[in-house]
């Protein structure tokens, strides 16, 4: 009967023999590339530094400017932008103005990659069922996994610093640009696209010309999702050396400075809210084709 | 000989996950029924041959489920053909590469949908452009075109709105105008006004019929509605289940019904309006005399003319104004009779379909 009681499970050997393997050979694996990764990921590096000093070293008045204007070009409201401006102002106040910058500067850069990758990876599941099948499944693993067990490889592959920290949120904020292209693009009525072939477009044409445009709407609800979880990813990214929010965050938390947390956390909230309304804005403006400007 | 703009030869439709396999054992004798229920295949279109006159209207006529929108699919092949042959001056569609299929929806066929299918997110010269902007023509071409057949089918000054701005009988104004600014010979109008209210609809099928006086394309509609079907059609093809039961022109088909199923069909219209006295009249008498009336003249108007005619019968005549046959009163009201469901079942020989 002890087989009912007690799960057959692999004896403590055994289990030490396996984890043991897959480290080691992990281990090796990142020894042998984790320098050609490294050089490989370089550029990034770099785009990333520049960008932070950019925004660090530009004079606030020019970065509010910027910020009313990404704000009035995405929501053409008056009060979005009146409420960003005065959002940006309060964090300047009160001192988290290069914590921001900073912050701003990753999401940025990991909202860049992250269309440059989903959008792509995007179409092609909606074209060819195969890969969607394939895709999908990645993408849940990306989704659900827990970061912190996907910070263990990243670290042992690229140590400490910023591009892995980029990694982190790109994993983490990829999938749902990814699965709202695919849905935006297979959306499309059948009969526009039967259309489209009856006058004879070219597959590259009638994605460009018709499916793309019909997408954009879900396209841009995908693009929103995904600034909405990189921000949220700041303060695990911070634990692996990312400059920004998350540092005071975590600082406040081993520290239990109430005020501390609490105003970079307000301050995560508030880029959240504005990149949310500006994104959403957007996406509604795109869906009602000439309504508005009639 | 009448020249051919579309020649369909023995053509098939298998829907389903190998129609290759299932238009062989079709080929075997299978029929539709035993194919459906052993194999799950749908046969949506048997052996179609039907030549289809250039410049003139063939309209395809079959209530839901014959497989006339298939069909229509075939022709431009959005749907693929299982078998069977359709010829374009000469040239087999099936056989067309990719490339040259293309070529040709750009150049030589074009289509009105029933549900417009307009694209949302472009304006109306931007949707009525389509056609010539995949060609890749001059950003010019393409406004001046475009223009020119907005201006004909009346929508002038709506050139930047949007689709969803308009009515549906406007939304198909646009489509009809997008099939035409490619010039294509070819117009493939798949139940176009049957989203249309009774009204826009009887002005669009005018509209049609004023632009074909001009435009002079090889057109072919399908439609469910017999009334449409005779008021656009020079020709009319009849289809049940996948299968051609009767192509002719309207008045052939009022006065000969290939099959009950298509007597039928016929027994609600108003023959008065439809048929003309060129296709009832009777031979000559040689030294007759009397008022003359052209062929092409209703019933409904010959019996309006008979009115004010001192005798009972008219002499008609054709185009060049020869005499070529007379109608007296009698013969006229015989014709506008409409026959009873058993008069057609007496009538008609092959009695199968019932």
């Amino acid at each position: 009967m002890s087989f009912f009681d007690e799960f057959p499970s692999l004896d403590r050997r055994g289990l030490m023999e396996l984890r043991r393997t897959i480290d080691n050979e992990f281990r090796d694996f990142s020894r042998e590339y984790g320098e050609a990764l490294e050089n490989f990921f370089d550029p990034l590096l770099q785009f990333l530094v520049g960008l932070e000093k950019l925004m660090i070293s530009a004079p606030w008045p020019v970065i509010i400017i910027l910020v009313g204007c990404f704000a009035w070009a995405g929501s053409r409201s008056k009060c979005i932008v009146v409420g960003s401006i005065l959002s940006f102002l309060t964090i300047g106040y009160l001192g988290m103005w290069e914590d921001t910058m900073a912050t701003l500067a990753i999401i940025s850069a990991a909202t860049l990659i992250c269309i440059g990758i989903g959008i792509p990876i995007g179409i092609l599941m909606s074209r060819y069922n195969r890969v969607q099948s394939a895709v999908t499944p990645v993408l849940d693993i990306m989704q659900t996994i827990p970061s912190f067990v996907y910070l263990i490889p990243v670290v042992m592959l690229l140590g400490i610093g910023k591009v892995p920290g980029l990694l982190a949120v790109c994993i983490y904020a990829l999938p749902p640009i990814v699965r709202l292209t695919n849905l935006g693009i297979r959306l499309v009525d059948k009969e526009v696209l039967e259309a489209s072939d009856a006058f004879g477009a070219s597959p590259l044409q009638r994605l460009i010309g018709v499916q793309i445009p019909l997408a954009l709407p879900n396209i841009f609800a995908g693009v929103n999702q995904t600034i909405m979880m990189a921000l949220s990813m700041v303060v695990i990214a911070s634990m692996i050396g990312v400059k920004g929010l998350g540092i005071p965050v975590l600082q406040a938390v081993s520290n239990q400075y109430l005020a501390l947390g609490l105003m970079n956390g307000l301050a995560i909230v508030a880029l959240a809210i504005i990149f949310d309304r500006v994104t959403q804005r957007l996406g509604k403006r795109l869906q009602k084709h000439g309504a508005l400007d009639h | 000989m009448p020249n051919i703009g579309i020649s369909i030869k023995n053509l098939y439709k298998v829907f389903g996950s190998n129609p290759n396999a299932a238009m062989e054992l079709l080929r075997k004798g299978m029929g539709k029924g035993e194919l459906l229920e052993k194999t799950g295949h749908v046969l949506a279109v048997n052996d179609i041959c039907l030549e289809i006159e250039q410049n003139k209207i063939q309209v395809v006529m079959g209530l839901s489920g014959s497989g006339k929108s298939t069909l229509i699919r075939l022709i431009n092949r959005l749907i693929e053909p299982s078998a069977g042959k359709i010829l374009l001056d000469g040239e087999d569609v099936r056989s067309m590469s990719a490339v040259a299929l293309r070529k040709t929806r750009r150049n030589k066929i074009s289509m009105v949908f029933q549900s417009f299918a307009l694209f949302p997110h472009r304006t109306v010269i931007e949707n009525v452009g389509y056609g010539l902007k995949v060609q890749g023509d001059s950003r010019n071409n393409i406004k001046k075109y475009a223009k020119r057949w907005i201006d004909r089918v009346g929508l002038s000054g709506y050139e930047n709105y949007y689709p969803t701005q308009l009515s549906g009988g406007m939304q198909q104004r646009v489509g009809l105008a997008r099939a035409l600014t490619t010039d294509a010979d070819i117009l493939l109008m798949d139940e176009a006004f049957s989203a249309l209210d009774p009204l826009i609809k009887a002005v669009m099928q005018d509209i049609l019929l004023d632009l074909q006086e001009e435009i002079k394309k090889t057109i072919v509609f399908i439609t469910h509605d017999l009334d449409e079907a005779l008021h656009l059609g020079d020709k009319i093809a009849i289809l049940r289940d996948g299968m051609v039961v009767q192509n002719d022109n309207p008045q052939n088909i009022l006065l000969n019904p290939a099959s009950a199923y298509v007597a039928d069909f016929m027994k609600d219209i108003n023959r008065a309006r439809i048929l003309r006295v060129g296709s009832i009249m009777e031979s000559l008498d040689s030294n007759l005399e009397g008022p003359t009336m052209p062929e092409s003249t209703t019933l409904e108007e010959a019996l309006q003319a008979f009115v004010n005619f001192p005798n009972d019968h008219a002499i008609i005549v054709n185009q060049d104004r020869q005499k070529i046959g007379m109608l007296t009163i009698g013969n006229l009201i015989r014709s506008m009779h409409r026959p009873d469901s058993k008069q057609i079942k007496a009538s008609i020989k092959e009695e199968k379909l019932y």
